[in-house]
């Protein structure tokens, strides 16, 4: 325990060396200092000056509530300006030295990749944090001695905790795109990924503020933390001193980009059978937990759609499919099922579905396709849930509308999310001495493999049962 | 057998398509200046970062001071002082400060770094220089400072990478002479270079690298012998060859002769130029000169990287 203690010490200690050195090199740089000064001191000022005036003018006219919810909005915004410097140097950070080329010394020393990248991250954070929290007393100051206005101790924690979940968040970002890109100039190109999420933060706080709604304030800095793990993961992961020398990175390489795809695809199978033979034992033992966590979270949704079905009850008449009795036939025939026509349609709709998934996933960490595929399954409890209530069998309906086929389509959901899901973490967890880019480019090899071995042959065959098979057992089933 | 402090087994580095380093295999003990020698984008940084650990092989292994680089960089990095191309010093920093930067990073304590680093600057010439900030050195002072950084931990290995590249002759002779000083019977070091003057001059063997691969690897003196054959001696006379050719040796081998001059190939000097001289003071000719022609490792360069001759297969 005593050596673990001592390693992690050591461990801080390399990482307080690189933060030292450049803390002291970016407060000797005027054009870092001057822009914090200004915000720090010149900035929550005018903001105390803008503050006070709008206040008197509200209330002349009977809305002092408009001011009383423009200082806490201030008070942010004077917290945020500071940070959003950290952002320039952060994406210096790694970038700027390769362009000064006092990166190879650097990555020669007895450093860890991990002391590297954190005492760089720590550098990036300190001189814009501190100066926005100096800029946050002095408003705050500027307002005690001006106003009647006092800040509530949680809305005070609320706008520190944000200021720094959004410094880390920024900070962290733009540290991992310094370290993937070859200039300061690409870095700046890249931040739009930062600035435009983080833009639409804020005006999402403004309103939240506005509104009075401060407790929501509180999900959003988890939500923000989460995001900065998320991040500080995916930096580590993919920092490489190999490819921090590289010079590659930047360009787009289809050929090789296609080469890479194409090998992961094949797997050096040299016929169909060896490829399938291929994909059934290492792909699938690849893909295990992924759709282990898929299979959790359709389980989840198919619950809470079931529960939801307490809170927005549809008319029994609705669900009660027995009513029908021998007109049943009739109903799937005016909803078109027996024909090719309806097959290729719920195929097609199938595919567009995951297609979608994958899109949304492949940007979300697979966040988002999860929560699509969640959400066809969360109507089908839905309804179950809808039958039950409405005195019917939810598990009669169940084998009779959704099992005959679900059999082939739930398992071919769930392949299909794991592999999303794998492809939407591959940023997040690239082996070590590949890229970002080579990783990423098997991840999807991987989804390719599935989707066109497996998960496509098992859509075409629930469509199949779907619109020829599951309305016949519904039928025997529902009507006696 | 001395320890060697740097050993590869068929290090290979792959950068996607291209072979940067190829099977390179090399042993280089306590004590011995090794120069890799090589054009542009032969091999020579990629193979010294990855002694350095800061690049990993494709295939094969490299042990450092008996650290595999792979599976112990840390160990690797602190046995290792790396010179690299590019100096890429701080420019808002002063040297001490700079120094002791980087003195921290290999977990010297501040008394250490002091004393060794007011040794090292001074050995140097750079005592002076302590109130300019390193943006302010000359190119010289730079390089000299890159040294002292790659010195500071006093490092079993040191790796430096073109050390005089760009300098000027005064600043380069400075720098090598150095390197030279560093020679130590606990250190080995290699340089890389594409300066055959200073790879002659340092080194205790050559390796020459082409296309990530060595193909030729030896002393100067060898390489020399090797590549260009057995060393060329010359006979000046003040009078007319013509008379005194009857009396030479049998054994000689004449490649070249001139109205009073004459170069023959001698494997054995020692054996071949008495005799030589024996028969030379026999037919009663005046000797003006007998020494060997100067071959220069460019000339071995040049057989060995652009051709003339095939390299592959020479020892």
């Amino acid at each position: 325990m005593i050596l673990g203690v001592d390693k992690r010490l050591e461990s801080l200690s390399g990482t307080m060396i690189i933060a030292r050195r450049e803390i002291r090199d970016h407060l000797r740089d005027w054009r870092i200092l001057a822009p914090i000064a200004i915000l720090t001191l010149f900035f929550p000022l005018l903001m105390n000056f803008t503050a006070q005036q709008a206040m008197d003018f509200v209330t002349r006219y009977g809305a002092p509530i408009i001011g009383e919810r423009l200082i806490p909005f201030l008070l942010m915004i004077v917290g945020f300006f500071p940070i959003s410097i950290s952002l320039v140097i952060a994406l210096e950070s790694f970038a700027g030295e390769r362009e000064r080329l006092s990166l190879e010394p650097l990555l020669a020393t007895p450093l860890t990749d991990g002391q590297l990248y954190l005492g760089k991250m720590i550098a990036s954070l300190v001189p814009p944090l501190s100066a926005a929290y100096l800029g946050i007393f002095v408003y705050l100051l500027g307002l005690i001695l001006k106003t009647t206005w006092r800040p509530e101790p949680q809305l005070l924690l609320q706008i520190l905790a944000l200021t720094t979940v959004q410094a880390i968040v920024m900070v962290s970002g733009a540290v991992v795109i310094s370290s993937q890109t070859t200039s300061v100039r690409a870095a700046n190109l890249l931040a739009s990924f930062i600035i435009v999420p983080v833009a639409e933060l804020i005006i999402l706080e403004s309103m939240i503020m506005f509104w009075g709604r401060y407790h929501v304030l509180w999900w959003i800095v988890l939500m923000l933390v989460l995001i900065a793990l998320v991040l500080g993961r995916m930096g580590l992961r993919l920092f490489n001193r190999e490819e921090l020398l590289g010079n590659e990175i930047d360009t787009i390489d289809l050929r090789w980009a296609w080469r890479k795809f194409w090998e992961a695809f094949r797997d050096g199978a040299r016929t169909p059978i060896e490829w399938y033979r291929d994909l059934l034992t290492r792909s699938l033992s690849l893909i295990k937990a992924a759709a282990l966590i898929t299979a959790g979270l359709l389980f989840l949704a198919y619950l809470i759609g079931y529960r939801f079905a307490g809170s927005f009850t549809l008319p029994a008449e609705i669900v009660n499919l027995e009513q029908y009795g021998e007109g049943l036939e009739s109903q799937f025939r005016y909803f078109g099922l027996f024909t090719g026509q309806t097959w290729r349609w719920v195929f097609v709709n199938n595919v567009r579905a995951l297609a979608l998934a994958t899109l949304f996933g492949a940007f979300t960490l697979g966040v988002l396709a999860e929560v699509v595929l969640m959400a066809s399954v969360g109507i089908v409890g839905y309804f179950a849930g809808n039958v039950a209530l409405a005195g019917g069998d939810a598990l009669k309906f169940l084998t009779a509308l959704v099992l005959p086929h679900a059999v082939l389509e739930i398992p071919a959901v769930v392949l299909a999310g794991a592999t999303i899901l794998r492809l939407g973490l591959a940023v997040l967890s690239v082996p070590k001495g590949e890229s970002l880019s080579e990783g990423w480019i098997k991840a999807l090899a991987e989804w390719a493999r599935i989707g066109l071995g497996l998960v496509l042959p098992l859509l075409l065959a629930a469509a199949a049962i779907e619109v020829f098979v599951t309305p016949r057992v519904a039928m025997s089933l529902l009507t006696g | 057998m001395k320890m060697a402090l740097i050993e590869t087994h068929e290090l290979t580095k792959h950068f996607g398509d291209l072979v940067a380093v190829d099977n390179v295999s090399l042993r280089v003990e306590a004590g011995e200046v090794l120069a890799l020698l090589g054009p542009n984008g032969a091999g020579k940084t990629t193979t010294i970062r990855m002694l350095a650990s800061i690049l990993q092989p494709t295939r094969g292994r490299a042990l450092i001071n008996g650290f595999d680089t792979v599976k112990e960089p840390i160990q690797v990095r602190r046995s290792v002082g790396f010179l690299t191309e590019h100096h890429g010093l701080y420019t808002r920093m002063r040297q001490m400060e700079y120094l002791e930067f980087f003195g921290r990073t290999h977990d010297l304590t501040a008394a250490v770094i002091e004393q060794r680093t007011t040794d090292l600057l001074d050995r140097f010439g750079l005592s002076e220089a302590s109130d300019l900030r390193l943006g302010q050195f000359s190119k010289g002072m730079r390089q000299k400072l890159a040294l002292v950084r790659a010195l500071l931990h006093d490092p079993a290995v040191l790796l430096l990478d073109e050390p005089t590249s760009a300098m000027d002759p005064a600043s380069a002779h400075l720098v090598r002479e150095s390197i030279r000083n560093l020679r130590s019977s606990k250190r080995a070091i290699v340089v890389c270079t594409h300066n055959l003057y200073e790879a002659e001059d340092l080194a205790d063997s050559i390796a020459i690298i082409r296309r990530g691969r060595i193909i030729a690897h030896d002393t100067p003196e060898m390489l020399k012998r090797q590549l260009l054959g057995e060393p060329i001696m010359e006979l000046r006379l003040v009078d007319r060859l013509d008379g005194v050719l009857k009396y030479l040796p049998s054994e000689l081998e004449p490649v070249e002769m001139g109205e009073n001059w004459l170069r023959y190939r001698a494997s054995n000097p020692d054996r071949v130029n008495p005799k030589v001289l024996n028969a030379m003071t026999q037919a009663g000719a005046r000797v003006i000169t007998l020494s060997e022609v100067e071959r220069s490792l460019e000339d071995v360069y040049l057989q060995v990287v652009h051709g003339k001759g095939d390299p592959e297969g020479q020892p």
